[in-house]
């Protein structure tokens, strides 16, 4: 029985933070000591090894180790800075066909027979991409914004999910802007939980440094910066691992004056 | 109502739109969870006073039929009062 913790990254909608959170949560559990690979489910669109840098070292597939045209050892691409992750693109962006649960089921059993984690990052959408990546995993991260479109997205994903009997399906909230939420003009984080009835893995606060961290190939939990992402990714990692971290507060992070006027702005009156 | 709903109001500005997309998700979600479409759910609702006229008389400008979801569980919910027969 094996003790691997296989866990989708997904969202439903695109562009909300799925390939950012499994490059810097695969960094921050390699970090941490645990043997880690991140499988890229969206290999039609692949960008997982662009955010980690890795871009130039792709030489194989797991559609060659499937084939039995390489061994496993040759496909998995090793992080040059953090030696215990290991990146794994699951097919050919021009082969975009071969792929199939079994496929899935049968590269992720290989994996599991090496890695103490190992993260799917999922394609968007709920068709074939998302069944294919979704076939081989155990738990889920669901990843959204404090935005309509991606909370409705995420609702269906996670309808989808729990037919599929995948457990824990935890939430992480992305590009939380505080000071918007304090003045009611972004979704609360109670209001995404009360909605989506998920577990809070963590918050993410909106942050430059991503931007900046995709640039270069570095993801923020590769240094110990301590820009509010990376602190977010770093707890994160540990809370997956177990970890006891209070989440951040979005209202705490707004101090003196003008926040002050605000929580009496927000004040019940009747 | 909070003390910047009342400041809103008085100044005729919008209110937040945090509780808007709050109510509109909801809505939606209802929507989604039950595969059914606002035409169909009235539908539904006509049919149901419909036959609950058969046998009671129903205050028909009281009565309400919607979805309402929490956690996960979603529950169509119609409130239908009964006229006195006095």
């Amino acid at each position: 029985m094996s003790t691997t913790r296989t866990i989708l990254i997904c969202s439903g909608k695109g562009g909300v933070g799925k390939t950012t959170t499994t490059a810097n949560l695969g960094i921050a559990l390699a970090r941490s000591g645990a043997s880690t690979v991140v499988l890229d489910a969206d290999f039609g669109l692949r960008n997982l090894d662009l955010l980690l840098g890795l871009e130039n070292r792709i030489v194989y597939t797991a559609q060659e180790v499937l084939a039995e045209s390489c061994r496993l050892e040759q496909a998995l691409v090793k992080h040059k800075q953090e030696p215990n992750l290991a990146l794994l693109p699951a097919g050919n962006p021009r082969m975009l066909e071969w792929l199939t649960p079994k496929d899935m089921q049968a590269i992720v059993a290989l994996l599991e027979e090496q890695f103490d984690y190992v993260l799917i990052d999922c394609p968007a959408g709920i068709e074939d991409g998302f069944k294919n990546a979704a076939a081989a995993a155990r738990e889920a991260l669901v990843i959204t914004t404090p935005e309509v479109a991606a909370v409705r997205d995420a609702d269906r994903v996670i309808g989808l999910l729990n037919t599929q009997g995948i457990s824990p399906v935890q939430l992480v909230l992305n590009r939380v802007r505080p000071k918007m939420m304090s003045s009611q003009e972004m979704l609360s984080v109670d209001d995404v939980t009360d909605i989506l009835a998920l577990p809070l893995l963590g918050l993410v606060f909106e942050d430059e440094q991503v931007i900046v961290s995709t640039n270069r190939g570095e993801p923020l939990t590769l240094s110990d910066g301590n820009s509010p992402a990376a602190r977010a990714y770093s707890n994160i990692a540990g809370r997956l691992q177990g970890e006891e971290i209070p989440l951040l507060d979005p209202a705490k992070m707004r101090r003196g004056l003008r926040a002050k006027m605000r929580e009496l702005m927000q004040t019940k009156i009747f | 109502m909070t003390l910047k709903d009342l400041i809103d109001k008085l100044l005729g500005r919008q209110p937040a739109s945090a509780d808007t997309a709050r109510q509109r998700l909801q809505l939606v979600l209802a929507h989604d969870r039950s595969d059914l479409n606002p035409e169909l759910l009235e539908q539904m609702r006509r049919e149901i006073l419909e036959v609950v006229s058969r046998y009671v008389e129903i205050d028909l400008s009281e009565t309400d039929v919607s979805l309402e979801t929490e956690d996960r569980v979603t529950a169509l919910v119609a409130n239908l009062p009964i006229r006195r027969t006095l």
